[in-house]
Order: C-alpha cells, then structure tokens, then sequence
C-alpha cells in the first residue's frame, strides 16, 4: 500500500505578531500510511495543520506545499476539501440541533429542482454510517449521540467529500477508552482503502499501536521522522524527541508520610440533575489520609466527575444521602462557599468551560476564590493580589511573561499551574483534582505531579481523577475504582496494576 | 502613541473614546461660532443628559453580568407618576417622595431580579415583560395624564447650587468642587505612581503624570469656570452632581470590591464562578435590582427637570442607555465593560445630540448620524481586534495599573481583562501554535 509521496511541505514558516510559530518546518507524507505528528502542546502541531488544510490561507506564511506531486496553494478550507484535504478538528464542528444526515451533507446538501433531496441525503448517509461502523438512524439529532460516535460522524462526513488527506486533530482526546480503540480501528480501516490519515496526538501508546510514521515537532521546528517499522520505535524514544530529553521517570521520586484519615464520605447517594430517578452516585463510601494521593479510576462517565462535585458543595446533582465526615465531626456542605470554607478545593476537568474566566488575567483569577484574604475594608488590595500572583508564579514556574498576561493566552500545563495557584491560595485541606493532566503535554505534566506531591507533603489530602491509568498507577498511594456510580473497589498501590483496576472498572459490584 | 497611552492611564477604547469626545467638542465649538461651550449650553447638556448616564451605570452591570434590561424607562415612567401623586394627594414632602420612589424601584428591581436570578428566565424576556408591564402600570396609576409635582421636588432635576460665602462673582461651590477634583487628580497621581513603584511595576517616564496632572487640571478648572460663572443663582447642577457621586461610587465598586470582582466574573464565566464560590444569583439579583432603583432615580430626576410626570416619561431610554454602554466599550456576551468608559460612550452620544441641535439638525438626521457613530464605534473596536492589534496594545496598557485619574481617566487600573477586549465578541485570540 505504502509507495509515493502524497503530501509534502517544504520550509514552511508562520509567523504570528512576536512570535515565530513555524520556523522551516518540513514534512513528508507517503499516500496509505497513517502519519502521527508529536509534539509538545505549542510545538506548533495545530498551526501546521491550519497552514495545510488553508484555514491560514496562502500568502500568510512562507514555503511550498506539495499535493499529489503538484505545488497547491490553499486559500481558504473550501479550496483544500476541493483538492480532498479535509481536517477533523479536536473540537467537533457539529451542529447539535441538527440531524446525523443533515450534519454529513451542511454545505454539500443534494438538490433536486432546487429542493433538498431528502430521500438522497438520507440514503447517502446511512451507506457513509455504514462505512464508520455506526449504527444510528440518520435522523437522530447529533446532540443524542455521544461524542465518540459524533466523532464518526465527523468522518463520515470526510468521506462523502471523497477525502485523500484525512486530518484528526486529537481524536481520541474526549473519548473513553472502547471508543477510542473503535475510532484507530476504523482509521486502520481507512488505511486499507487508500486513505491517508495525518494525526494529532498526546497519546503516545495510540501512536505506537497505530502510526505508520511519526514526525515530531519541537518548539516550531521540525525534529525527525521516525519510521515505526523500522526504527524500533516505542514511547520512551518519541518522549525523547518530543522534550529533547529523555525522561528517565515520567513520575517525580516521592516517598509519601500518610497519617490519620481526616476526611470521610460514607454512603454519598446523588440523584441526576435533571432525571430525578437516575442516581449518578450510589451509595459510595471513601476516605482520605493526610498526606494521601488517592486516586479515582473510573471510565468516562462512570460517576467521578459527578461524585467530586456533589461533595464539593452539591455543586452537581440532587443530594439524596450520605454524610461528611471532617476531622471525626459530621460536617455539611451545602454550597460551594460552605465547601471552600471547610477546606475543600476543586479542579475540574474542564479548564476551559468551568475552570477559567478566559477574559481574567493571572493575577485576578489566582486571587478569585479567596477574594476576602486580600480585603481590606472593603476594598480589593490590589498590590497584595499582584505579590499573591507573582508568589505563586514563581514557586509554580508559571511561563509567563507576567501575571497581568490574560490566561487566555498561556498555554494548557501553565493555565493549570494558575488554577492549582487559585486553589492554593484558600489554603484547602482536601484538594480534588480532577483530571489534573488533561490537555497538557509531558514535561509540564511532570511538573503538576510534582506539586501534587508537595502538596501532599504538607499534610493536605489530595484526590486525583485520571482516565489515564498510568497515571493514577505512577502517582496514588490507593485507588479506588468506580462503575457506574458505585465505588467498585479499594487497591492499595502495591496491588494495583492496569489490568485489576480495568477489571474492577468494567465490572460491577460484586455484592450491590 | 505610546506616551499618549501613558497619559490616559490604559484603557485604549476609553482613550479613544476620550479623544472622540474632545474632537466632538471642538468640532461643534468651531461649527456654532462658540455655542457649544457656553455656561448655558454646558449646564443644559447635564440637565438634559444626567438621567440616560445614570441609567447606563446600572446598565453597564447589568451588561457585564451578561443580561440586558428593556424595562428602564417604563419603570422610570412607573416610579414617576407614583411618587407625582403621592406628593400631589397625599401631600407628602419631596423627601419622602424621593424615598418612596426609591423604595419602589428596589421592589420593582427586586421582582424583576427573582425571575432573572432565581428563576432563571432570561432578562431580555423579564424586562421586555417588564417594559409592557410597568408602561401600563404607568398609564393606568395617572390615568394617561400629566401630573405636575412640587418645587422642591423640581430642584432634583433643574437645581442649582447655592450661593453662599463671599461675593466672588463666581459660584462659590462650583468652585470648591472644581478645586477638590484638582487636588483629587494631583494626589491620585501621586499615589499611583507610588505604587507602582512599590511593587515594583514598571512606572511611566517622569514627564507623564506631569503633562497628565496638567491637561485634566485645565480641563477641569476650564469647566469649573464655565459653571461658576453661568447667570447668577446657576452653578454646576444638582443632577450632575447627583450622576458624580454615582460615578465614583460605582466605579469604586465594580474595580474594586469583593462584588464587583463577582459582577465581572459571573459575567465572564458563570460556571467558573459558582465552583469558585461565587453566588452567581444572587449577583445577579443584585444588578438587576440596582438598575430598577437606578432607574426609578432617573426617572425622578426627569420628571423634577420637566416638573411634571407624564404618561410617555422614558420611552426608549433603554435604548440610549445601552447604546451609551456598549460605546463605552461593553461586549454583548458579557464580562468586558467598565462604568467610567460607559459614562464617556454616553457624553459622546449628549455632546453629539446637543451640537446637532446648535446646528438646526432635524431629529431625523440626528437618529441616523446617532446609529451611525453606534455602528462605527463598536465596528472600530471588532477591526482592532481582528488584525491582532489588541495583543499590542493590551501589552502596551496592561503595566499601566496605577495609571487612573478621576472620573474622566478610569479610577484605578481599569479593569485589564475588560480593557483588551472588544465588544460584541468575546472569543479569545489564542495562537494556538
């Protein structure tokens, strides 16, 4: 399958107002080979794929793109679908309200005497469905479907627009762990038909498993490609590529001082926020040591979110039962306030949408959840916020210019730095963070870990919510795992490996 | 460009929003031979202008909160005839009157900020039921007609400082007031720059607060000249003074209390709000309850100026307020706004108003250019941003904290996360690279 050159950029700079984001990247792409671009996030990966499919039209950068051995210059998305590029962007580009059918066909519709041809667009649909290995009625609204088959729905899409290049920008990035085994199969699927797929990706063992070759991409430049076949290639040597170093442990030395357990929920029961007769947490029960990092293993949707926030005052779901135990004393949160003051602090695991104000800069939002400790009167210190900010930027190795930077604009591993400053400042006793590492990329990653601890050698609590097993395995002195709502299980670190938390994830209860 | 930067303390969008206004000025002084700054005109433009600004500092909450409220000048209409026959037949001073208006305009808020905030309704549907509603409430309460109310009612809205102390041939007061803004200005300078340098921020060239201290010095003696020496028994009016006191009281508390803080966050992320502890209703119960009230004292003011409440007291004020607001470099989706810079997109819009009608415009004309200067001035401000200009500017403005003045520069370090943002779009530039 894999023979000639279907894709090649030559030299290509971009550059952004003060900022180089390409310097002479170079890429070779062979037609039928599925071709895995690594990086650093802000290496540059998405600004290449914005350059190829035309978003960043001709003219904006410098260098040459070749395309089935002809030099083309996009001016827009349209030009590049034309020529059968087409990118799948990590942020679906779906219309919720909006049908299966009607989703694959916007833009493209079929019409009949000027009418659209309904009975086609449905017919197509459904043989492109087929084609991606879903199994929903064309009809549905995209909204009712989850996002790992709205993903498919996305390339189903491609496909009608007879694509050549496939772009995935992060396509497993919201998806659990079967759906996203689902989506590298069909790309392989894909693969076997002639298409060429270019993809985006922090998961390095989806790479592994997949890419055919890999190029890696560090501060703007390109590094290297590697040839998976015949390089030997595994994770630790694309981690050295991407980082420019090897990084002997992915996880900071930590011997942890656990001591008595001073935080206690027992029988937490959570009704669904809006369908009452759903419960999302049942019946759980866990605690929490001092200076303990326990984790949460659960897969996506199993009820971890949902626990964190109904403890960290009811943010989520109706309260049904269950108490919370504080330093031996019944305690109850009714409101986020309520949870803040008795010590709790909470990171989502939507920075974007519940985390961060993106129009606030550094130094307002570390200071936002702790508002009273810098009032004097009734005024806002400002010069305090200021030295807060600053404080906690250096201890946490903030990249930033300064903290009047917006935090808009820093990248995910720092924006997560000024959330975990934010949480720091009100001084909490039991920090949940969940999925702390979501979105950043691995030397900033070992940087987070790096604080979890610290912050767990203070003789805080600290719970971590991880998709990624490794992670939770690399990191917690117990996990507890979770199935649909009810807590499954209790490992200690020592027993814990991937395969008998999987199974304790997947597998209810054996006595509920 | 940079030292002018320096000079109005940050904020781009208020800077050019400063400079409109002066180009304004001078424009309509040139084209009416003199008639725009004249101690009757000036007097006039407050008069006549005070009760929009003081509907745009709610609405400026309001909007950074992410709602909007249609139901201003109905519920200025409402409070009006109200308090007009409570003094005309129950004969209760104008004090009470006012009190009443008050108390009335934060019942009326306080419905309109339950469906809102706890409810959950969206506040273009309550206050768009509240404009049909409390417009009605209006007509029906006086009856369709006008109700004249008492002289010291009318000193609310037409007073004059008075005269007291030694013959000066000038408004003593007037005076006095001007003096205190000036060493108001000198000492907020002052202070600032000391800050600055305590935390060791970058601080301006030495020549800045200088020419700074200078230019507003001048602008504010300049007026406080035109005031003190209007006909005698005039002075800088009662409403004007009424909308500064609002002013800085306002812009004292969405810069710099725990609350503001609130307003702007809610505004900017509800969600990230709430997990940080911040009671987004009751936020928003507040803001939608000090419009109202803020709305009731508009109205009260009006009626005091035409000395009588009728039955088309208001109509359309919402929509010069919100225009004022949005002007004053307010985004549509909330979060980005600031009091002083609403205040300044509302004087614009006066000086504006008041310079075509020196020249013999027809209100015809007036509305378009009006709609025009909405359109371009929002329009500026999405282009600037659109070519990546604000990251330049925003780090040009961003070290200029301490920077603030008086009520014609923002109070203190204009809010930085408002200042580089554009209205009508608050998607962030982010390269992603």
């Amino acid at each position: 399958m894999i023979n000639h050159t279907i894709l090649e950029m030559r030299s290509i700079t971009k550059e952004f107002p003060g900022v180089k984001a390409l310097a002479d990247v170079s890429i070779e792409v062979r037609a039928g080979e599925i071709h895995a671009i690594c990086g650093e996030n802000g290496a540059g990966k998405s600004t290449l794929m914005k350059v190829l499919s035309g978003l960043y039209p001709y003219g904006e950068y410098s260098g040459d793109i070749i395309f089935q051995g002809k030099p083309v210059q996009f001016r827009d998305i349209r030009s590049s679908e034309a020529a059968g590029i087409v990118i799948i962007h990590q942020e679906l580009a779906l219309i919720p309200e909006l049908s299966i059918a009607e989703n694959i066909f916007l833009g493209n519709e079929p019409t009949r005497f000027g009418a659209i041809n309904w009975d086609l667009v449905n017919r197509t649909a459904l043989e492109l469905l087929a084609r991606v290995g879903l199994s929903e009625d064309p009809t549905t609204k995209v909204k009712d479907i989850g996002v790992g088959k709205q993903q498919l729905v996305e390339i189903a899409k491609a496909l009608n627009k007879s694509v050549k290049l496939l772009i995935l920008d992060e396509p497993t990035a919201a998806l659990n762990e079967s759906d996203s085994q689902h989506l590298l199969d069909l790309m392989a699927g894909l693969r076997s038909k002639g298409i060429t797929c270019i993809m985006i990706s922090h998961k390095l063992n989806e790479i592994e498993q997949i890419a055919d070759s890999i190029t890696i991409i560090r501060d703007g430049r390109s590094i290297e490609t590697l040839h998976v076949k015949d390089d030997g290639v595994d994770e630790d040597r694309i981690i050295r590529g991407m980082v420019g170093r090897s990084l002997e442990s992915r996880f900071p030395e930590h011997t942890p001082t656990i001591g008595e357990t001073f935080f206690e929920v027992r029988n937490w029961t959570v009704g669904h926020p809006s369908v009452p007769d759903r419960l999302v947490c049942k019946n759980s029960s866990f605690h929490v040591r001092r200076g303990e990092i326990v984790g949460f293993a659960g897969l996506m949707g199993a009820g971890r979110t949902e626990l964190a926030r109904s403890v960290f005052g009811r943010s989520y779901g109706t309260y049904r039962s269950g108490q919370i135990v504080m330093d031996g004393k019944e305690v109850t949160l009714r409101t986020v306030p309520q949870a803040i003051d008795a010590g709790l602090a909470y990171v989502t695991e939507d920075r974007k949408s519940l985390g961060l104000n993106l129009l606030d800069d550094i130094k307002t939002t570390t200071v936002s959840a702790n508002l009273k400790k810098i009032t004097r009167g009734l005024v806002v210190d400002r010069d305090e916020e200021f030295r807060v900010a600053e404080d906690y930027r250096k201890s946490l190795r903030t990249k930033t210019p300064s903290v009047n930077e917006g935090v808009a604009k820093l990248s995910g591993g720092n924006q997560q730095k000024v959330v975990l400053a934010k949480w720091m400042f009100t001084d909490p006793e039991l920090l949940i963070l969940d999925e702390p590492t979501r979105g950043i990329d691995v030397g900033a990653k070992y940087e987070i870990y790096g604080i979890i601890q610290k912050l767990a050698d203070q003789g805080k609590g600290v719970i971590v919510i991880s998709s990624e097993l490794p992670e939770l395995l690399g990191l917690s002195d117990r996990i507890y795992t979770i199935f649909e709502g009810a807590i499954t299980g209790e490992l200690d670190r020592r027993n814990a490996n991937q395969e008998s938390l999987m199974k304790l994830m997947t597998a209810s209860r054996k006595s509920a | 460009m940079k030292s002018l930067k320096h000079l109005f303390g940050g904020n781009t969008r208020q800077f050019g929003m400063i400079f409109a206004l002066v180009a304004l000025v001078v424009f309509f002084q040139w084209r009416t031979g003199g008639k725009t700054l004249t101690s009757v005109n000036m007097m006039n433009l407050f008069n006549g202008n005070s009760y929009i600004l003081i509907l745009a500092i709610g609405m400026v909450l309001v909007i950074i909160a992410g709602h909007i409220d249609l139901s201003v000048g109905s519920i200025a209409a409402f409070v009006g005839i109200v308090v007009a026959i409570a003094m005309r037949d129950w004969g209760i001073p104008w004090y009470l009157g006012v009190l009443l208006g008050l108390v009335l305009g934060m019942l009326i808020g306080a419905w309109q900020g339950f469906w809102v905030a706890y409810v959950g309704i969206p506040a273009f549907i309550v206050t768009l039921a509240g404009m049909l509603l409390f417009r009605g409430a209006n007509q029906r309460v006086g009856n369709s007609l006008t109700v004249p109310v008492p002289e010291g009612f009318r000193y609310l809205g037409a007073g004059y400082l008075p005269e007291i102390g030694p013959t000066t041939g000038y408004n003593n007061l007037t005076l006095l007031i001007g003096f205190a803004l000036v060493a108001f200005v000198v000492y907020n300078e002052f202070r600032g720059r000391r800050r600055l340098e305590k935390i060791k921020a970058q601080v301006p060239p030495s020549w800045v607060p200088v020419v700074k201290v200078v230019l507003l010095s001048a602008v504010i003696l300049y007026a406080t000249y035109l005031f003190a020496t209007g006909r005698p028994g005039t002075s800088f009016p009662v409403p004007g003074i009424i909308l500064g006191v609002l002013v800085i009281i306002y812009a004292f508390v969405s810069n710099k209390t725990i609350l503001g803080r609130h307003v702007y966050a809610v505004g900017g992320n509800r969600h990230a709000a709430e997990l940080s502890g911040v009671k987004s209703k009751r936020v928003n119960f507040m803001v939608m309850m000090n419009m109202s009230v803020l709305a009731a004292l508009a109205g009260m003011i009006f009626v005091g100026r035409s000395t009588a409440s009728g039955p088309s007291d208001g109509v359309g004020w919402e929509l010069d307020a919100i225009a004022a607001v949005f002007i004053g470099g307010a985004a549509v989706t909330g979060g980005v706004g600031t009091v002083v810079g609403s205040i300044i997109g509302g004087l614009v819009m006066a000086v504006l108003n008041n310079g075509l009608q020196l020249l013999g415009a027809g209100a015809d004309d007036t509305q378009i250019i009006k709609g025009l200067v909405l359109l371009v001035a929002v329009a500026f401000d999405v282009f600037n941003k659109s070519q990546g200009k604000p990251s330049i500017i925003g780090l040009l403005t961003r070290n200029l904290g301490g920077g603030g003045g008086t009520r014609k520069t923002d109070a203190d370090a204009p809010n930085p996360a408002p200042t580089e943002q554009a209205v009508g779009t608050k998607e962030v530039i982010s390269h992603d690279v």
